[in-house]
C-alpha cells in the first residue's frame, strides 16, 4: 500500500518532470509569473489606470543605452520624449500609463481567464467524457453534441457566444470555456473506456460498488489525461483571450490585458515599438511554458497521447 | 464504399443541420429585440409591431426556425440589419478575399510544414530535429494576431520592404504575391507547425514498418525508399491533417484579416459583431463553418481514395 501511494503516477511525474532541464525552467517561470500578477497590487509602481498625460509613451530602462544628450554622440536626442523617465521600468503608453503596471495587471486578468475558462471547459467536458464512456446510451448524444461544437473552426464559436452575449470578462470565459469542452471530453471518455474495461474497475463491480463509486475510480485513472489536456488547453486559452480582446470582444478597457494592450499599441507602433513587443512578450512566454510543460507532462503521463 | 460515402454525407448533413440550430437559436436567445433594431431609432410601437410581423418574429421558435431553414435552402441568408443589402451578396463579394489569403497560408504550410516533417523524421535525434522542432513549439505558441503586427513593424515600417496591409490582388499575380507575404507568415505558423509534427511521427512511424525494412533488404537505393515507398504512406495522415487544417486557417483569417486590414468575411463578422447586425454574424459563422464541413468531408472521401484499407474499418 505504502510502495503504491509513493509510484501515483501523478506524483512520480513531477519529480520525472524535474529531471528535464527545460520543463523545469518553465515550471519555475509560471510560477515566478503567478506570484509577480498575485502581488500586482503590492509591487506595481503604479496603478494600471493611472495616467500621467506629461509623460506619453516613454522608452523604458534601454534609453539609458540607446539615446543619449550628449551632442557629440551618434545616438543623440534633443527630444525629450525619447529619454526614459525613472520609475517607469518598461516606458509609459499613449496615454502616460505605467507599462510595467499594466503588464501586471494584465497578466492577472489573462491568467485568471485561462484558468477559470479552463477549469469550467473541463469539469463540463470531464462530466461529459466520463457518462459517455460509462452509460452506453449518453454516448451518441453526447459525442455528436462534441461533434458539433468541434466544427466549429478554431474561436469561430467563442465569438458566436460573444456576439450573443455581449462583450464582457464574465462572457469571453464563457465563451472560451466552451470551446474547451470538446476536447476534454473527447480525451476523457477515450481514456474511461479503456479504463472501464480494467479487471480493478470488474472487481469493484462485482463487490456491489454503486456507480457513482465506480466513476470515482475510473476518475482517478483518467487524471494524467486531463492534467495533460489541461495544460495545453491553458495555453490555447491565452491564446484565445488576448486575441478575443486584441479583437475589441475580450476585457473591456480600461481593465489591461496583453492583447488589448497590443490592439491599443498598434498605431503607436511607429513611435515606440516597445508597446507591442513588451506585452507581445509576455504573452508568448506564458504560452510558450505551458506548451513545454504540456508536452513534456505528456511524454511521461500518457505517450499515448502523442499525436 | 458507397455505403461509405452515403453515411458521410448524411452524416455532413446532419452536422450543417444542428450547425443551423445553435446558429439560430443563439440568435434567439441573444438580448435585444430585432424587431425593433430593424425599425429604427424613431419608429413608433405599432411601427415595431408591423416590422416584428412582416419578420414573423411573433411566431413561436420551431416555426421561425423552419421557415429560417427553408430560406438557407434557397440560400436566402437575410438582410444585414446595419446596411440594408442581401447578406448573401455581401458574403461572396467578400469571400475571395478570405479564401486568397487562406489558400496562401495553406500552400506556404504545406510547402515549409511537409518536408520539415520528413526532414526532422530522416534526421531524428540530431541538431536538425531539434531546431525544427523547437521552431514549431514556438510556432504554435505565437498568437497569429502578434506575429502579424510584429511582421507588420518589422518589414513595412522599418524595412519598408512589404505593404504593411491590405490583399486586393489575387496571390499569385505579382501585385498580390508581395501583399500576401506577411499575411500568409502570420496564419500560417500554427498550421505549418501542425504538419511538421505529423509529417515527422508519420514518417518515423512508415520508416519503422515491415515494407520498409522489406526495400531495404531487396537492396533498394535509400533515395527509393524515402521517395517511393515511405513518403507515399507517410503524406496519407498530412491528408486528413489537411482537412481540419483549413478550417484552423479560415477562422485564424478572421484574425489576420484585422491585422492587415484585409476586406474578408472575417472584417465582415467583427463588423457585424460590433454592430449588433445579428443576421450578419448567424449567416458569416454559418458560411465559415460549412465550408469547414463540407471541406473536411470532401478530404475523408479522398482519403478513402488514397488508403483503400479504411473502408474496410467502417
Amino acid at each position: 500500500m505504502e510502495e503504491n501511494v509513493r509510484n501515483h503516477p501523478v506524483r512520480s511525474a513531477f519529480g520525472k518532470l524535474f529531471k528535464n532541464k527545460l520543463a523545469t525552467v518553465c515550471f519555475f517561470l509560471l510560477i515566478i509569473e503567478i506570484v509577480l500578477v498575485i502581488l500586482a497590487p503590492v509591487i506595481a509602481p503604479y496603478g494600471y489606470d493611472e495616467a500621467d498625460p506629461s509623460i506619453k509613451l516613454r522608452p523604458g530602462f534601454w534609453a539609458q543605452w540607446t539615446v543619449s544628450d550628449d551632442p557629440e554622440s551618434p545616438r543623440y536626442s534633443n527630444n525629450p520624449k525619447d529619454f526614459y523617465e525613472p520609475g517607469h521600468l518598461l516606458g509609459t503608453d499613449d496615454l502616460g500609463r505605467d507599462v510595467l503596471s499594466r503588464l501586471l495587471y494584465g497578466g492577472r486578468v489573462s491568467l485568471t481567464v485561462g484558468f477559470v475558462s479552463t477549469l469550467m471547459g473541463l469539469s463540463i467536458g470531464v462530466v461529459c467524457g466520463l457518462l459517455a464512456a460509462y452509460y452506453k446510451r449518453l454516448d451518441n448524444i453526447i459525442m455528436r453534441v462534441m461533434d458539433l461544437l468541434f466544427a466549429f473552426p478554431s474561436i469561430l464559436l467563442a465569438m458566436l457566444v460573444i456576439a450573443m452575449l455581449g462583450v464582457n470578462t464574465f462572457n469571453t470565459m464563457l465563451a472560451i470555456s466552451i470551446w474547451s469542452v470538446p476536447s476534454f471530453a473527447r480525451m476523457v471518455r477515450g481514456r474511461a473506456l479503456q479504463v472501464k474495461e480494467e479487471d480493478y474497475i470488474m472487481a469493484t463491480r462485482s463487490l456491489g460498488a454503486k456507480d457513482s463509486r465506480i466513476l470515482l475510480h475510473i476518475l482517478k485513472n483518467c487524471l494524467p489525461v486531463i492534467i495533460v489536456i489541461a495544460t495545453m488547453r491553458m495555453a490555447t486559452s491565452i491564446i484565445s483571450i488576448s486575441t478575443l480582446s486584441y479583437l475589441g470582444m475580450g476585457v473591456t478597457p480600461p481593465q489591461p490585458e496583453w492583447g488589448g494592450m497590443i490592439a491599443s499599441a498598434k498605431s503607436f507602433m511607429w513611435e515606440r515599438p516597445s508597446l507591442i513587443f513588451v506585452p507581445g512578450a509576455a504573452v508568448m512566454l506564458t504560452v510558450i511554458c505551458f506548451n513545454v510543460l504540456g508536452d513534456k507532462l505528456r511524454d511521461i503521463l500518457d505517450p499515448s497521447l502523442k499525436d | 464504399m458507397r455505403r461509405y460515402v452515403i453515411k458521410r454525407i448524411a452524416l455532413m448533413f446532419l452536422l450543417l443541420l444542428g450547425m443551423s440550430f445553435i446558429v439560430f437559436a443563439s440568435l434567439y436567445i441573444a438580448p435585444g429585440d430585432p424587431a425593433t433594431m430593424v425599425a429604427g431609432p424613431s419608429a413608433t410601437e405599432a411601427d415595431i409591431e408591423i416590422v416584428r410581423n412582416s419578420l414573423g418574429l411573433d411566431k413561436p421558435f420551431l416555426t421561425q426556425y423552419l421557415i429560417y431553414l427553408k430560406k438557407l435552402i434557397h440560400l436566402d441568408l437575410g438582410m444585414s440589419y446595419s446596411s440594408r443589402q442581401p447578406i448573401l451578396n455581401e458574403i461572396l463579394v467578400r469571400l475571395p478575399n478570405t479564401l486568397n489569403l487562406a489558400c496562401a497560408a495553406m500552400i506556404l504550410s504545406v510547402l515549409v510544414g511537409i518536408p520539415a516533417g520528413i526532414l526532422t523524421a530522416l534526421k531524428k535525434d540530431t541538431a536538425v530535429d531539434n531546431v525544427v522542432t523547437t521552431c514549431s513549439l514556438v510556432g504554435i505558441s505565437v498568437p497569429n494576431f502578434l506575429l502579424g503586427t510584429v511582421l507588420m513593424y518589422v518589414f513595412s515600417v522599418v524595412l519598408k520592404w512589404l505593404p504593411a496591409g491590405g490583399m486586393t490582388h489575387f496571390f499569385w499575380t505579382p501585385v498580390g504575391f508581395k501583399e500576401a507575404i506577411l499575411p500568409a507568415i502570420a496564419l500560417s505558423t500554427g498550421t505549418i507547425a501542425s504538419f511538421t509534427r505529423i509529417g515527422r511521427s508519420a514518417m518515423l512511424e512508415v520508416l519503422q514498418s515491415d515494407y520498409i525494412r522489406t526495400a531495404k533488404s531487396k537492396g533498394l537505393k535509400q533515395k527509393a525508399i524515402i521517395g517511393v515507398h515511405a513518403l507515399r504512406n507517410a503524406l496519407i495522415p498530412l491528408v486528413t491533417q489537411f482537412g481540419t487544417s483549413f478550417g484552423g486557417l479560415l477562422g485564424g483569417a478572421i484574425i489576420t484579416e484585422q491585422v492587415f486590414v484585409i476586406n474578408g468575411i472575417g472584417t465582415y463578422l467583427i463588423k457585424g459583431i460590433t454592430n449588433r447586425d445579428y443576421p450578419v454574424v448567424q449567416s458569416t459563422v454559418l458560411v465559415i463553418a460549412a465550408m469547414f464541413i463540407i471541406i473536411n468531408l470532401l478530404v475523408d472521401l479522398l482519403y478513402c481514395v488514397i488508403d483503400p484499407r479504411i473502408k474496410y474499418e467502417e
